[in-house]
């Protein structure tokens, strides 16, 4: 369109920008660290004071927790001497010397030092398989639940409680201890509880009523009850329910009661996966001739623990820390050890079961934050593989 | 195209044994026969076990004299009483404490599941510590800590932390003033519930109205006035009825006031903080549930932020979050048994401990211990079954 001179007038009311406007910046207002602060920190009158708490919690808290770890730490020693304000003349944090004292305590408890490398070994068999499976690009995952499921738990109790006839002695299980009692009593839930579980789920999903009542009754009364009954009633109670000369030990029985535990918890989460396989993938097995077991196997566990990994991990985290309960019934777990060597004369002074207890703390949640990131990492795995 | 069958012609005959109906009978026999044998099995070897080692059957041990004390009771009790006494003071304490753990878990919880959807960073990032760090550490190790490390190292007795209103702090527990009610205190209480029954009724009326003429009115502000107002109106024309026995520090004991033992302070600070970081997770997921919609359209009709949470979000996030929180005060419930790790004396340390030992009988004690926290579970479950029929969502 081209503008006459009469026009002009008009074209100078109607004015029309030829060429773009560089792109401004935003106000700066509007960004940098400012602004999000602006936005983040200090929105409202509410939040301010919010932020001003919070802030303040952080600046006493923070410096507490590292001065009690690190500044005022004692870092070396040879006894309760060297952790003691009267003895040291100034404000003593955590006591180092005593933690690095009873170390392999902590790790194998009671358990003869000439075989400790029998338990080594066991440490290293178990995360060797805990990487195989947990690793999902892994090489050849069925020959590693293979492994994980049958090969490790018969490797395990040769190498852990010995075999004469290939020159391991027997080792009573009253000296394990520490650390690999935790971990020997969660492996045989977590081997233990899964299998277990998926058979109660499949019973309480049953068509046959005996079946699917037993099942129902099982799971309720255990997740009806505490953990620490039924630890009672396997400590106390099963050597009642067996002939005398068959009476199992102490620590059997107790893994008795947390397979038992956790195989109820773990059925629940189980049958969740179950109910969220479409009835068509069941009733496609069937028509193309699958047994209830082939299609079971083939078909829908397949899908239904694919779904539940994540609740299964979580399960196994909640698992991991009922272990400590093995402590009431007299049984050496890490915690138990940290007890008895907290109250050691040797080492006893004001700041030592603290120092023990952060030791517990630090242990527990490694492992289970460690744990609670892989179910979440599968979880957005899956929810990847869903979004097609 | 169709087939035509001759008639009266049916598919060839299985063999018995290969019929669905014959094998899940079959199996369900076979499965009764096996649990019947061990059920059986386990029978005998317990009586002849218990022969052998003279223990006792039977709760005849119920009416027994327990002979041991306790160190903190809600209903008369020496060692004098039975063990039927015992088990009460038992269930009562873990009543105790799991009731009051559920009310501070409950608010804790709330608190921080909502503070971890704040846009505040500093806010939200706190509260995702919190969580992180609580739930991932053992229950049994939190108390340990509290009780061994925190409680029993406060000072002694003769060094008390004196609060001032006459509260002391050391490491025999916490002594509080211990209110004494006098005669008039009847009228307040008299008070209080006219107050809750007249502010029930006036929010009834209030929502009746609203709904027929749209008119709002004042429920906060009257049911403020009727539950607390009134029963302090009368609490002061009564000539205040109301005095406190103080705590005296002696020399080796302190005597009067209201003593809270430290076992059940590490307790319930144990299980409030663990149970709060689980129900803040239960409370983040349930307000997430409800779609971003629902809060937009709200603002769109008009509504304030605060009437939107309070009308709109909260009644549909509560539906998603009762179900978790039920099983979340079950779990409380039954963690409280870990008291029998720091010797509160609740129904597990009282009877699975004490009386066990003392009578031997195992059987009987852990059954009863069993069916009181079964009874309880089943209960809930039942009531919440209950609920989630009444209130589930009616989809189309």
């Amino acid at each position: 369109m081209t503008m006459s001179e009469g026009d002009l007038a008009v074209t100078e009311l109607h004015f029309v920008r030829g060429e773009m406007v560089a792109q401004q910046p935003p106000p700066a207002s509007m960004r940098g660290p400012m602004a999000w602060v602006r936005e983040n920190l200090l929105s409202t009158p509410f939040n301010i004071v919010m932020t001003i708490l919070i802030a303040l919690l952080f600046i006493w808290a923070v410096p507490e927790v590292v001065k009690f770890l690190f500044v005022d730490a004692v870092w070396t020693g040879a006894d309760r001497d060297a952790c003691r304000e009267v003895v040291q003349h100034r404000e003593i944090g955590a006591c180092w010397p005593f933690v690095w004292e009873r170390l392999p305590y902590f790790t194998y408890g009671s358990y003869p030092i000439p075989e400790r490398w029998r338990v080594d070994v066991f440490f290293l068999l178990l995360a060797v398989g805990i990487g195989w499976l947990l690793w999902l690009n892994a090489p050849r995952r069925d020959l590693g639940a293979g492994y994980f499921f049958v090969v490790l738990p018969i490797a395990s109790f040769i190498l852990l409680h010995g075999f004469p006839l290939i020159g391991l002695p027997v080792v009573d299980t009253n000296l394990w201890g520490g650390v690999l009692v935790t971990i020997v009593v969660s492996a045989v839930g977590i081997v233990f509880s899964l299998p277990i579980g998926i058979v109660l789920a499949l019973g309480r999903r049953s068509n046959m009523p005996a079946v699917k009542l037993f099942s129902v009754i099982f799971i309720e009364f255990v997740r009806g009850v505490p953990l620490i009954t039924v630890l009672f009633m396997a400590s106390v109670m099963l050597p009642l329910f067996v002939p005398e000369e068959l009476s199992p030990d102490k620590l059997l029985r107790a893994l008795v009661g947390i397979a038992m535990f956790a195989a109820a918890y773990m059925a629940e989460v189980v049958r969740a996966g179950l109910q969220a396989i479409p009835k068509g993938q069941f009733e496609g097995a069937m028509a193309v001739g699958l047994s209830y077991w082939q299609m079971m196997r083939l078909i829908v566990l397949p899908q239904a623990l694919k779904i539940t990994i994540p609740n299964i991990v979580n399960t196994y985290i909640g698992l991991f820390k009922d272990t400590t309960l093995v402590f009431i019934v007299g049984i050496f777990d890490l915690l138990k050890t940290i007890e008895v060597a907290r109250i050691d004369p040797k080492w006893a002074t004001p700041v030592t079961s603290t120092t023990g207890y952060a030791v517990a703390a630090i242990f527990y949640l490694i492992f289970c934050y460690g744990m609670s990131r892989y179910a979440r990492a599968t979880e957005a795995r899956l929810a990847k593989a869903e979004k097609r | 195209m169709s087939i035509d069958l001759p008639a009266g012609d049916r598919p060839a005959k299985v063999a018995f044994y290969n019929d669905p109906k014959v094998r899940s009978v079959a199996y369900q026999v076979a499965l009764c026969i096996v649990i019947g044998v061990l059920v059986y099995g386990a029978a005998s070897n317990a009586i002849d076990n218990l022969e052998k080692a003279h223990i006792a059957s039977g709760f005849g041990f119920w009416h027994n004299t327990a002979g041991f004390d306790i160190s903190q009771t809600l209903i008369s009790y020496s060692n004098l009483s039975t063990y039927g006494r015992a088990f009460w003071v038992g269930l009562l304490n873990t009543l105790l404490v799991a009731g009051l753990g559920i009310v501070f878990a409950t608010i804790l919880g709330f608190v921080v599941g909502i503070a971890r959807l704040s846009t505040n960073f500093l806010v939200s990032k706190a509260a995702t510590g919190y969580v992180e760090t609580i739930r991932n550490i053992p229950l049994l190790l939190q108390l340990l800590f509290w009780y061994n490390a925190v409680l029993k190292a406060l000072p002694s007795l003769r060094e008390s932390i004196v609060i001032p209103g006459g509260i002391f702090l050391n490491n025999r527990g916490l002594f509080l003033p211990a209110p004494i009610f006098k005669n008039g205190f009847l009228f307040v209480l008299i008070a209080f519930v006219i107050g809750v029954v007249v502010s029930v009724g006036f929010s009834v009326w209030a929502r009746k109205r609203q709904e027929r003429t749209g008119q709002q009115a004042p429920v906060f502000l009257t049911t403020l006035a009727l539950v607390v107002g009134l029963p302090a109106i009368v609490l002061v024309a009564a000539g205040v009825p109301l005095e406190f026995a103080y705590p005296e520090a002696g020399r080796f004991n302190i005597t009067g006031g209201l003593e809270v033992v430290p076992e059940f302070a590490a307790l319930l600070f144990g299980l409030s903080i663990y149970t709060a970081a689980f129900i803040a997770e239960v409370v983040r997921a349930g307000i997430t549930s409800v779609s971003r919609g629902q809060t937009e359209a709200a603002y769109s009709l008009g509504l304030l932020p605060g009437p939107t949470l309070r009308l709109v979000v909260v009644p549909q996030a509560m539906r998603v979050i009762i179900p978790p929180l039920t099983s979340q005060y079950l779990n409380l419930l039954k963690n409280s048994s870990l008291a029998v790790a720091i010797g509160y004396p609740d129904l597990v340390q009282v009877f699975t401990g004490t009386v066990l030992n003392q009578t031997g009988q195992a059987l009987e004690v852990v059954a009863i211990t069993m069916a009181v926290y079964l009874s309880i579970s089943l209960f809930t479950s039942l009531a919440m079954n209950i609920y989630n029929s009444r209130f589930a969502l009616v989809e189309r």
